[in-house]
């Protein structure tokens, strides 16, 4: 069960933005993530805007090439642009995108749409192509009347299904989730993360699913892990994240949680104000990188940028907080 | 709930010929929207039935040829000659009708040459943008697009021996480059949209890429450009053929007849006007039809429903 089936070791990208005086500026959008996800999980990946989750999950599937670190997929290195996979590891490992207007190509038909996972990987007789589609469009739970409508003629809800569904086709082991609801309705989002969930347990699929939504983290994820300015800065089982939040930025986040009654606000941490926004990841502070808002920083904070500890058992924490102890 | 159990569905999907009524209704709906497109597309369906058949239609098919009848010449329109007789005393109207013949002929062949060149190459610029292809592609474009058209054209049917298929290689050459451009600003941004990383991250050729996920969604603005480009081309041709460089004399060309009948304007006007207010048809056609095709390929809160 606690198998990996995908891990990455030190993972770097970054972005060439310009050349100033002769040196090179960066964008250090994923620096250095270490990150292990076991078969069967559902690993939850958590952060600001503009905190390199979306680049992280993007290098993953290939579409952008490492700058440094490594991506081990059932233990075979795939630290490679797509172009240079193979087309068995396409086939293991999709993703759904976030947009669901843009993930669908608007002048084809959904059966057009679903027809090209399983037309490249040979996964259908010609006659059985039309069921193949149907049963597809079952099992994300649209009706087989989908199968001449266009992306335009459908909500925002059921293009995200038929994106699923289109993930879903190659029968795929390993699918990364770029916050598959968060242009969705909150109506929809409860159904399509239903849906996720019971397809994750019927076909035993892993996720790994991003969002930056905290509370959505806590019902669905068996772990989560936290991004600040391209470092994971806490990972632990979902349970124990919840209970006792180590690090500073994961208790401000916490405690920003809009809630709806006074037993729910009993539940979060204590009151952290949350000050600041995300610095700008071309110009990250030096030590560590959270120092600029953090409540408790100390002088340390300032000069060394802290190194990832468990802190307890399976929770791993970056700050010098729990390094002293 | 097991993920086995589906629910029964009320299973209402559109045979093949009901979904492809269906289509062209919608698509006659958009188009018809605009009077002056169907204006436009009774204009274009007449010029092409005259051109086609106008060995059928026209009063004096003979009068297309060498034909001389001094007996009968510079006549003012009648109704003998509805548009009235040239200085050799041929039919106006029926060299008309025999002059679109060569013009449609000349504007089919080279879009039908340019079209595909400039798309497919504004493709592979587009989806390939940055590498060398990109920089061999719309470099080439650039050079022809520099110069301008009606001076190359001249040039090259200068060069070689001024007749109909001269002219076509002429504005051929001309042609395509602009389709390269159009295309390869689409492809540009196209190449980003998730559906063709979707494509790519499945495993697709670069061929279904191309030609399946990016060119249909250049299909609208191909198409009306091509629209409106038969009624430059025309213009264009016309052109080449009133300085002499199109087709040659006694074959009739509109240009060449506006440029035979401005020697005896104004006095014997109908020598000049009507094979300009030919042109002017024929332009105009293609132009309406054209905003037409755009109406009823856009993309839009129509498609919902």
């Amino acid at each position: 069960m606690t198998e990996p089936i995908m891990e990455l070791k030190d993972l770097k990208r970054y972005f060439l933005v310009h050349k100033s005086g002769g040196k090179q500026v960066f964008v250090k959008a994923v620096d250095g993530v270490n990150l292990t996800i076991n078969q069967g999980e559902v690993m939850g990946l958590v952060g600001e805007s503009g905190s390199g989750k979306s680049t992280l999950a993007y290098a993953v599937m290939g579409m952008y090439k490492p700058t440094g670190g490594r991506i081990i997929f059932k233990n075979q290195d795939i630290s490679v642009s797509s172009a240079k996979r193979s087309l068995s590891l396409k086939k293991d490992l999709q993703i759904v995108f976030q947009d669901p207007g843009s993930s669908l190509n608007p002048s084809q038909n959904i059966k057009q749409i679903l027809e090209l996972p399983l037309k490249v990987h040979g996964l259908a007789k010609k006659g059985d192509l039309d069921k193949k589609i149907i049963d597809l469009l079952q099992t994300v739970e649209l009706s087989p009347n989908y199968m001449y409508k266009s992306p335009a003629t459908m909500g925002g809800g059921e293009r995200q299904m038929v994106s699923i569904a289109r993930a879903l086709a190659t029968d795929p082991s390993f699918v990364i989730l770029d916050e598959p609801t968060s242009a969705l309705d909150v109506s929809i989002q409860a159904k399509i993360i239903n849906m996720l969930l019971k397809l994750q347990q019927a076909k035993r699929l892993t996720y790994l699913f991003i969002t930056h939504d905290l509370s959505l983290m806590r019902n669905i994820a068996t772990r989560v892990a936290i991004m600040y300015l391209g470092k994971v800065c806490e990972m632990a089982d979902t349970v124990q994240f919840f209970k006792n939040p180590m690090h500073p930025y994961t208790r401000m986040l916490l405690s920003s949680i809009p809630v709806v009654s006074e037993e729910e606000e009993a539940l979060k941490p204590q009151k952290v104000v949350s000050t600041g926004e995300i610095p700008s990841p071309v110009d990250v502070p030096p030590g560590c990188s959270f120092h600029l808002r953090c409540p408790e920083k100390t002088g340390l904070c300032t000069k060394a940028d802290p190194v990832m500890i468990e802190a307890a058992s399976g929770h791993f924490v970056r700050c010098h907080a729990y390094a002293k102890m | 709930m097991d993920i086995n159990t589906q629910t029964a569905f009320d299973v209402n999907i559109p045979s093949a010929s009901t979904r492809y009524k269906e289509a062209l209704r919608k698509n006659w709906y958009k188009f018809s929207r605009n009077k002056l497109s169907v204006v436009g597309l009774v204009i274009v369906l007449a010029v092409i039935v005259v051109a086609v058949f106008a060995p059928y239609v026209a009063p004096y098919p003979k009068h297309a040829g060498s034909f001389v009848d001094y007996q009968h010449a510079n006549l003012a329109p009648s109704l003998t000659y509805l548009l009235g007789t040239d200085n050799i005393g041929r039919d106006i109207l029926s060299r008309i009708f025999f002059a679109f013949r060569g013009a449609l002929y000349m504007a089919v062949l080279v879009l039908v040459i340019s079209l595909p060149v400039g798309v497919i190459l504004g493709l592979l610029a587009g989806y390939f943008k940055g590498t060398w292809i990109d920089t061999i592609i719309m470099r080439t474009t650039d050079i022809f697009l520099a110069v301008p058209p009606l001076i190359l054209a001249l040039a090259i049917s200068a060069v070689l021996k001024p007749n109909l298929t001269n002219a076509m290689i002429a504005v051929t050459v001309m042609w395509w480059p602009w389709y390269t451009r159009l295309v390869y600003g689409m492809a540009t941004s196209l190449r980003n949209e998730y559906f063709v990383t979707a494509a790519e991250l499945i495993g697709a050729s670069k061929f279904h890429i191309l030609f399946r996920e990016i060119l249909p969604n250049c299909l609208s603005p191909i198409f009306t450009k091509m629209a409106l480009d038969v009624g430059w081309v025309i213009l264009l041709g016309a052109a080449l053929s009133f300085v002499g460089l199109g087709e040659q004399p006694p074959t009739p060309a509109l240009g060449q007849m506006v440029s035979d009948g401005s020697r005896y304007m104004p006095d014997l006007w109908w020598m000049t006007i009507f094979p300009s207010l030919a042109i002017i048809i024929i332009i105009l056609g293609f132009n309406l039809l054209g905003d037409g095709i755009r109406d009823m390929l856009a993309k839009g809160e129509h498609d919902r429903g």
